[in-house]
């Protein structure tokens, strides 16, 4: 918890410092949340948080959602409805990180605060800022402690990573490349899962981040290298599919398997052993500072600054893990479920 | 009738010197290639069997001793299985010159609603199940009774309830996977089809063998009974179908009802295979269930093919698959060779089509 109050303190001081002092709350303050879909419970959550900011701070808030994952049109129409309807920003998850530009230029031209959740566009600069877990930070956090976790065993690794599709996009290869980076691999190009000369690396696959697809890539880097004993895993689900393959060949007790989300059934995997450790992000918290961010913006214009170092505001992650190791700073499983969204 | 036979020979004797050849149908001589294309036409199973005998042999080579395990093969065909059982469901369809966007839709909202059944609402896992199979074959219902009564095309409806089946699984589950470990705790019979034996280093799963059996039960039901010769029929030509006293729209509703039972059973299937209850997996099941039925030589025209085709066209997806993935060859190039198999095997289609014109 402390973490959270840390991040919304710092937020504060990014953000709002003026907006203490301005003039108690301005009447009919309107805001938007875009998210890519409505069911994905990522999304749910993030609506969720937002919702309950805006309640909180008298604010009016609009919610859309597009029908499915890459739906650009539905998004572009509720900016533009947005925009219409007067908001002082909108809180977007892009569906298509370059497509969007031109609206949230449209929406920027009328004086409309624009803040990605989540995913930034690209460039990231199109947007007045982005609200967004550290992917890198989330691979390194998985990546050290399962070096630590080894220890010497280490060296002789015998690594599969599970990622997300064939097109590289900026999620995959970032927790990926944070992952072996956390793991004391060489990544050579960060932005390319692949191109390392690792030995210790036994292959990667894809999965769509789905059981299914972790299940089948598991089964397919077991047939390359049985000896496989250290997998990373772009996401829970998949890394549930990936448990299913190793106990139906009965190593489910010697391979340890990371991940990254902070998803409740996977938080709940951490807890039963299923997964060693997994790194949380907080689309609830997003949403909700985006919110604040809005308000922020309506009362004094002033625009939310990006974390030191990063070209997007860092909403935090956590690691969850139930064997903690010396230097990495992780909370229990009991405490991720406490907080885990879904 | 009142000539003698006299006179009639008289007339035929004209005849001695005349062509004594009886009406032949036969072209000119035939080339090696026309045999060949002749053979394929008259055995539509042929192709696809070749083709898989090719690639295994080829990455057998290529791919090094790890592919010609028994434990790999056995495990090309539990990874397989379930579009495998798909591809079963949309032979029928297409067989009946339809096509079935929705196949995957079904059966992943009748894993979840065995599931949500079963796991979040306490059901007693057997009746969990059996709603699934009377939802199941209600879906497919739905989808005979669109085309059969407002004569939509089977593609627009199936495109239509796909979506629909699928916002409605997204809506049940709330997209959320019901975790295997909850399930081995509630209701460890949806699990049933995971479950396998070993016989020589392959690892058999229920889920292959019930892959297997669908197609053997749906082969004889094509083949040996009437039924199964009225699908050909309408596959080949509706209206004649109707003229020589089949019930087409009749048919047709049965076919697809079929199609979504089949589906039911591919959604417990698919429960053992994955473990969990995932409503995001099988997103693109119907694109690579019409993968497997293209493949294995069953023409998208209908009327024509062996469901065995689809059982073959899986199986070469499979070991396409593994063999490359073996042979370490990034996952891309996997989806562009399969893009490949898709257009040689329709274009193969096409031209042995071309014997009887």
């Amino acid at each position: 918890m402390e973490l959270r109050h840390g991040l919304k303190l710092s937020l504060m001081g990014a953000v709002a410092s003026a907006a203490l002092l301005a003039s108690p709350a301005v009447a009919d303050i309107g805001a938007c949340l875009v998210t890519k879909t409505d069911t994905n419970p990522f999304f749910v959550k993030m609506r969720e948080g937002a919702q309950a900011a805006a309640a909180e701070h008298g604010i009016t808030l609009q919610t859309h959602a597009g029908r499915l994952d890459g739906d650009v049109e539905t998004q572009i129409a509720a900016i533009e409805s947005c925009i219409a309807s007067g908001v002082s920003g909108i809180l977007l998850t892009p569906n298509d990180s370059r497509a969007l530009v031109p609206a949230v230029t449209q929406a920027r031209d009328n004086g409309v605060l624009v803040i990605m959740l989540d995913t930034p566009l690209e460039p990231p600069e199109a947007a007045d800022s982005t609200f967004a877990t550290d992917n890198f930070l989330a691979g390194v956090l998985i990546g050290e402690w399962a070096a630590a976790q080894m220890g010497d065993d280490a060296a002789n690794a015998k690594i599969a990573t599970l990622d997300l599709n064939p097109s590289q996009i900026s999620v995959d290869y970032l927790r990926n490349q944070g992952f072996m980076t956390g793991f004391g691999i060489d990544v050579k190009d960060p932005t390319v899962i692949g191109d390392e000369d690792d030995p210790r690396i036994v292959g990667h696959d894809v999965t769509n981040g789905n059981e299914e697809g972790g299940r089948t890539a598991m089964e397919n880097l077991l047939q390359r290298d049985p000896a496989i004993n250290l997998v990373y895993t772009i996401n829970e689900p998949a890394a549930a599919g990936a448990y299913e393959a190793l106990r139906s060949v009965g190593r489910q007790d010697d391979v340890i398997i990371v991940s990254v989300d902070g998803g409740c059934p996977g938080v709940q995997n951490v807890a039963e052993g299923i997964i060693g450790a997994t790194s949380m992000q907080f689309p609830l918290l997003m949403a909700s500072m985006g919110i604040e961010a809005i308000k922020a913006y309506a009362e004094t214009g002033e625009k939310p600054e990006n974390s030191e170092g990063l070209d997007f505001f860092n909403t935090g992650v956590e690691l969850v893990t139930d064997s903690p190791v010396e230097g990495i700073p992780s909370i229990t499983s009991e405490e991720g479920l406490a907080r885990c969204w879904g | 009738m009142s000539d003698t036979p006299r006179s009639a020979a008289e007339y035929e004797q004209t005849l001695t010197g005349a062509d004594t050849r009886v009406a032949q149908f036969e072209g000119p001589k035939r080339t090696p290639l026309g045999h060949i294309q002749h053979f394929l036409h008259s055995h539509p199973t042929m192709v696809p069997v070749i083709v898989l005998v090719l690639s295994l042999i080829v990455f057998g080579i290529l791919a090094g001793d790890r592919f010609f395990t028994p434990f790999n093969l056995s495990l090309i065909l539990q990874q397989v299985s379930i579009i495998g059982i798909l591809a079963a469901a949309q032979s029928l369809i297409i067989l009946t010159a339809g096509i079935d966007l929705s196949v995957a839709a079904i059966m992943v909202l009748m894993s979840v609603i065995s599931g949500k059944l079963a796991i979040t609402l306490g059901v007693p896992p057997s009746l969990a199940l059996t709603a699934s199979f009377v939802l199941g074959t209600l879906a497919g219902m739905l989808n005979g009774l669109l085309v059969t009564r407002l004569r939509l095309p089977p593609f627009i409806v199936t495109l239509g309830t796909w979506n629909i089946f699928f916002a409605l699984n997204l809506w049940l589950s709330g997209a959320q996977s019901i975790r295997s470990q909850d399930i081995d705790q509630m209701a460890p019979i949806l699990k049933f089809f995971g479950n396998s034996f070993r016989i020589g280093g392959a690892n058999i799963t229920y889920g292959s063998i019930l892959m297997v059996l669908v197609f053997v039960v749906l082969w004889y039901m094509l083949t040996r009974t009437a039924w199964g010769r009225h699908v050909y029929a309408i596959g080949d030509d509706k209206e004649a179908a109707e003229l020589a006293g089949i019930r087409t729209d009749r048919m047709l509703i049965s076919v697809y009802a079929l199609a979504g039972f089949i589906c039911a059973l591919a959604a417990w299937a698919s429960i053992g295979r994955v473990g969990s209850i995932s409503p995001q997996s099988f997103y693109e099941g119907n694109l690579q269930s019409i993968t497997a039925v293209v493949i294995g030589g069953i023409s998208l025209f209908g009327g024509r093919g062996s469901i065995m085709g689809a059982l073959f066209g899986a199986l070469i997806v499979g070991v396409f698959q593994s063999g490359l993935r073996l042979a370490g060859v990034d996952v891309l190039w996997q989806v562009f060779a399969i893009g490949w198999l898709i257009i040689i095997a329709v274009a193969i289609d096409q031209w042995i089509r071309k014997v009887s014109a």
